[in-house]
């Protein structure tokens, strides 16, 4: 194809999904909208504001890398800096599509260990810097009455003997999988070799037939706090923070199951060819910073992607006895069972698994 | 007398003697070049935002050079391989020089990306082998399987040999549920990744089904609209019209809010003793639930073709029918329903054509068997980003459409057609 | 007045009223009878059209009875009751061909196939239109479709035919044309019509009797002679062909002769027709081809000055504008005889007419 054909679709397709918002802003900064997107304004753009005098617009999106690619391949760059998933970060980076960034800028601890020793294992990649781990999980409204004892384990989510009601399960073989796995038993360091294997998928896709009649698929992360609330659902996979924020923001009764959790990370990137480059990589370094890593975890219950901010976690922002620590994916005892999502696997299975999932679906 | 006119004089002439036919030309030039440049910008604009990328992305389905640009030297050696006997030495010489200069220049992850379309699981294979391409020595066969055995498999040396190939059926026939290989041509996909097919036809019936339920729903209404006074009528007409000013994704929440199994619908059927409390209807997250809430946006469509249509119907047809003998019911199926036809396609065509295209609504409200196939081109477009797959999935869907336009051609007749 | 013994449509007493405040049909008492040609002329919203519309069904009296041969028909639904209509706008089915239009009146009633056809092809016969059966409306001139719509209300072969102003859209030409065909169909077949028209030359040229129509009131219902001759009230004098109007005061009457006394001052004779006695107001009117130029030695009774303000040739006859009793209106139609061509423009003279052809009405303001 040539490369003006290339550039219109390109161009065809970036006027579909890029909003016309970054005009007069110093940085455009794009989020996943929502109470995330709240913490990190309060966490990071308003210091960050404040320290260089510049200004951040805002923007929302659903996630993916469309836009980025959009955005890139027709020339017209208006986001700067792009909070997205490990899977979409490393992609988008091995495709050319972000600028590389050089970890030795990032801030030190305060105690003087190197950002690159800091932060967690896995979480620095060439062309992102991870700011949060967030996880799925499943929760329940513990204010309905039931008559059965609080679920404990992946495997309950799956007994609808002993839970009868329908679920809520995100509409992607991602994640969904690796729940049935575990629930069947598989040990979580297991799990990716198992799915690696046709037996392995066979074996997840039967363990999924066994709640296929009961269950209630959910697309948008706002979706899994509503299922519940209105009572359409008695578990739903869910996204840990949505569901904290309903409970002590929204005054709902949700507890969440931390057994057989999978968690993943959200990283800072910036698209190829933006076009404020330095600012874009100022506000890497200092939104990382382990002071600013903490400060956002008082207003979610994402974990912060540095060992030197995780001491530093302090209480929820509107109610002090809550301590904020106890709700990461992090947390010890939260973290008993736990699986961190395989980008590579991902990457490798994503399309083909896709549709195997949805030909499951419509069987 | 005509004949001896033209033997005599040739073609007719104006009076200074220029042939009539030229003069007329030149009289109507100056009037049908303002009558152009009249409808330049419009056309323009058409051309560039919807001709040309709708073509641009058609062209997608069936080109895609993303491999064959980033592996020069491997494409070379890889068009000189038959695809049936076992990769030689020049092979592996030229992908290592390939992924050596990927990595260099951040281009595996394309490479990577648009193999694994074809052979899936093999994107790591390709992005952790780049990475060790420069530790590799001669001979490369043996260094680079020994780095990881699946290079030994031909199948994924057939994969890439098929995605070398700029021009290629093989989005197509994965959009048909196919294979396309070097060895055996188009295949079936397996049973368990079949899918596209069954999506396509379930558009299709779900289409089908909210036009008919449509046209049963409207009709009726658009009538009223049309035969009623005009007060009433046009309270009424507020009122077909209301959804039109609604956000879709409000009318979707609506939706889910009354059919849900703790919603309106469902309290009032227990209230009322239809139906136990532990046994609701699920009206929602499944084909019956996409069915409603596609069929109450779409009503609007229907209707307004329809009412255009009868409005224009003098009500004297009617009457002349009755003072002819038939009876209310046969004036109106024979003499009434058929001047309607016109409506009755139009606004048809244009709920079904919708109602295909249709993906917000079957997202939300879909459940497990109410996806509809643009909801895969979504996740084409916006999340895989194979967009020639999603290209070859709108090729085919725009094939159905105009095959149904031209039936509907042919059966009806295009220019029966009234909307509005 | 002749009036039928026994009659085939018969209005009793009927009413009607579409918001309940105003009356558009007023008492309405009319019998038809069979094998007439009777037509309902009026200006619009004389409520003619309801009258046709209540006798077709399509709308319900609000008060009193209609008959048709003998039977009350008020809950009898239109299909039921075998009348033919042609339609303003034709109404042929757009849809159909017009060999379809024909057959469908057969085709609702399960007339056999074979008579329907030999029907369609009869009728088409009729109004000289074979060639066109398979064509569509559309596709048919202003006169071929009301030909087909003629066709269409009698191919059933109906004993009653309604026709609302079916010759409206018509050219002038074409619809004088086509009113003799019809009265030609009607005299050939024997069919009872019932026609709607505002137009008074229709309605004059074909029909059997006129019932003339203003304010949902039959003003007069007659033959045509009669009509035209004999207007019983000035709305009739005025609305059927052309008339001078007069006003003045009934001075004396004697032997049906009244002596009226204009507003201008003159004094003039007339037929006493529609007058209340000695002292009232009365309208005058006189057909502008009953005047005539009086010399010294005519022996008419009623004299008046005029002056001439305006002459139009018209082959056959002089239209000559003139300005009597102070009506600069006046008209009257000079035969073109050659005695008379010494008119001019401004000449005063003299007027008059036969004490018959000057009629006494009732009383109304000149406009």
């Amino acid at each position: 194809m040539s490369g003006l054909t290339k550039k219109l679709i390109a161009i065809a397709g970036a006027s579909v999904f890029v909003s016309s918002a970054s005009m007069a802003a110093d940085l455009t900064v794009v989020s996943w909208g929502g109470a995330y997107t709240k913490s990190q304004v309060e966490a990071y753009h308003k210091p960050w504001m404040a320290k260089t005098g510049k200004t951040i617009v805002s923007e929302d999106y659903g996630g993916g890398i469309a836009e980025i690619k959009a955005q890139v391949e027709s020339g017209n760059v208006s986001w700067d800096v792009v909070d997205v998933e490990l899977s979409d970060a490393i992609r988008a980076c091995d495709e050319g599509l972000l600028e590389p960034i050089d970890h030795s800028t990032l801030p030190p601890a305060p105690d003087g260990t190197p950002a690159t020793e800091d932060f967690l294992p896995g979480t620095l990649h060439d062309c992102a810097v991870a700011n949060i781990v967030w996880s799925s999980v499943y929760a329940y409204d513990s204010s309905k009455v039931r008559n059965w004892n609080a679920p404990k384990t992946m495997a309950d989510f799956f007994d609808t003997k002993a839970y009868p009601g329908k679920r809520g399960m995100r509409k992607s073989p991602k994640v969904t999988m690796e729940f049935a796995l575990i629930a069947d038993g598989v040990p979580t360091s297991e799990v990716y070799d198992v799915l690696g294997t046709e037996e392995g998928i066979a074996r997840a896709f039967a363990k999924l037939d066994t709640i296929k009649e009961d269950v209630v698929w959910w697309e948008a992360g706002a979706q899994p706090p509503q299922l519940l609330a209105d009572g359409e659902v008695v578990f739903s996979t869910a996204w840990n923070g949505r569901v904290f924020n309903a409970k002590n923001a929204e005054g709902q009764s949700f507890e969440m199951v931390w057994d057989g959790q999978i968690y993943d990370l959200d990283l800072w990137v910036i698209p190829k060819g933006s076009k404020n480059k330095e600012a874009a990589l100022d506000f890497v370094a200092f939104s990382t910073a382990t002071e600013q890593l903490a400060a956002q975890a008082s207003w979610i219950s994402y974990g912060p992607a540095r060992a030197s901010s995780e001491a530093r976690i302090g209480t929820f922002h509107s109610d002090p006895s809550i301590n904020m620590a106890d709700h990461m994916p992090t947390a010890a005892a939260n973290f008993k069972n736990a699986l961190q999502n395989d980008f590579e696997f991902w990457a490798d299975n994503a399309d083909q698994l896709n549709e195997r999932f949805n030909a499951w679906l419509a069987k | 007398m005509v004949d001896s006119q033209t033997v005599l004089s040739g073609p007719i002439t104006a009076a200074d003697g220029t042939p009539l036919k030229k003069k007329l030309a030149q009289a109507l030039f100056r009037s049908r070049v303002r009558a152009v440049s009249l409808v330049v910008p419009l056309l323009a604009f058409v051309l560039a935002s919807f001709v040309i990328p709708i073509f641009a992305l058609m062209w997608q389905g069936v080109y895609n050079d993303r491999f064959s640009t980033y592996t020069p030297n491997l494409s070379d050696q890889l068009s000189k391989w038959d695809g049936l006997g076992e990769p030689d030495e020049d092979l592996f010489v030229a992908l290592v020089a390939d992924l050596k200069k990927a990595r260099k220049d951040r281009t595996i992850g394309r490479i990577a990306t648009r193999v694994n379309q074809e052979y899936p699981g093999t994107r790591s294979l390709f992005t952790s082998t780049a990475r060790k391409a420069k530790k590799l020595k001669a001979p490369f066969k043996e260094s680079v399987i020994k780095t990881n055995k699946k290079w030994a498999n031909i199948e994924v040396w057939r994969a890439m040999k098929i995605t070398s190939q700029d021009l290629t059926p093989s989005f197509y026939a994965t959009a048909l549920d196919g294979r396309y290989t070097v060895d055996k041509g188009f295949v079936k996909q397996n049973e368990n990744r079949q899918i596209y097919v069954k999506l396509f036809w379930r558009t299709f019936m779900i289409s089908a089904t909210v036009m008919a339920l449509c046209l049963l729903l409207g009709y009726p209404v658009a009538y009223l609209l049309a035969t009623l006074p005009l007060r009433s009528s046009n309270l009424l007409m507020i009122m077909v019209l209301l959804p039109f000013w609604t956000s879709l994704l409000v009318r979707t929440t609506a939706w889910i809010a009354i059919l849900q199994s703790q919603g309106v619908i469902n309290d009032l059927m227990v209230a009322m003793g239809i139906t136990a409390d532990d046994s609701r209807f699920s009206l929602i997250y499944n084909m019956t639930g996409t069915i409603i809430a596609m069929t109450h946006i779409l009503l609007p469509f229907m209707i307004l073709p329809l009412y255009s249509v009868m409005k224009t119907i003098p009500p004297s047809y009617m009457r002349a029918a009755r003072s002819l003998g038939a009876t209310p019911t046969m004036a109106f199926i024979k003499v009434y329903v058929p001047q309607t036809i016109p409506g009755v396609g139009a606004g048809g065509l244009l709920v079904f054509i919708l109602a295909i295209g249709y993906y917000i609504t079957p997202a939300l409200v879909g459940g497990q068997d109410g996806q509809l196939i643009s909801n895969m081109i979504a996740y084409h477009m916006q999340k895989s980003l194979n967009w020639s797959l999603a290209a070859a999935l709108g090729g085919i869907l725009l094939a159905g459409v105009l095959l149904l336009y031209w039936i509907y051609d042919r059966v009806i007749g295009i220019d029966n057609m009234k909307l509005g | 007045m002749v009036q039928a013994k026994d009659p085939f449509v018969s209005f009793k007493g009927v009413q009607k009223s579409y918001d309940g405040e105003t009356l558009v049909v007023k008492n309405l008492n009319l019998d038809i009878a069979s094998g007439e040609f009777l037509t309902m002329l009026g200006p619009s919203g004389s409520g003619k059209t309801t009258c046709l519309m209540m006798l077709a069904g399509f709308e319900t009296a609000t008060h009193g009875d209609i008959e048709l041969g003998g039977s009350p028909i008020n809950n009898i639904p239109p299909h039921k009751r075998g009348i033919g209509m042609v339609f303003q706008n034709y109404a042929l089915f757009p849809h159909m061909t017009v060999g379809e239009n024909l057959a469908f009146p057969l085709n609702v009633r399960k007339v056999p196939k074979a008579e329907v056809e030999e029907k369609v092809r009869s009728v088409l016969d009729m109004v000289q239109m074979n060639a066109f059966i398979d064509r569509k409306p559309a596709q048919l001139s202003g006169g071929q479709q009301q030909r087909i719509a003629l066709a269409r209300a009698l191919v059933f072969s109906p004993e009653l035919v309604l026709m609302d102003e079916p010759l409206g859209a018509l050219d002038k030409q074409l619809r004088e044309h086509m009113q003799y065909e019809i009265k030609h169909i009607h005299e050939n077949l024997g069919v009872t019509v019932v026609y709607v028209t505002h137009d008074q030359s229709e309605a004059l040229t074909m029909s059997n009797r006129i019932a003339v129509f203003d304010d949902g009131v039959i003003q007069q219902l007659a033959d045509p002679v009669t009509l035209y001759e004999k207007p019983e009230n000035s709305f009739v004098a005025q609305f059927i062909g052309e008339n001078n109007q007069m006003v003045g005061t009934v001075k004396s009457v004697s032997k049906g002769i009244a002596t009226i006394n204009l507003d201008s001052g003159a004094e003039v004779k007339a037929l006493a027709v529609n007058i209340s006695g000695v002292g009232s107001r009365t309208t005058l009117s006189v057909r502008p081809e009953r005047c005539v130029v009086l010399t010294k030695k005519s022996a008419t009774v009623s004299r008046l000055d005029a002056k001439i303000e305006e002459l139009i040739y018209l082959g056959d006859h002089i239209r000559c504008r003139m300005n009597v009793a102070g009506d600069d209106q006046f008209i009257m139609k000079v035969p073109n005889t050659s005695g008379q061509l010494g008119l001019e423009i401004g000449a005063s003279l003299q007027i008059g007419w036969q004490n018959n052809d000057c009629r006494a009405l009732d009383f109304k303001e000149l406009v």
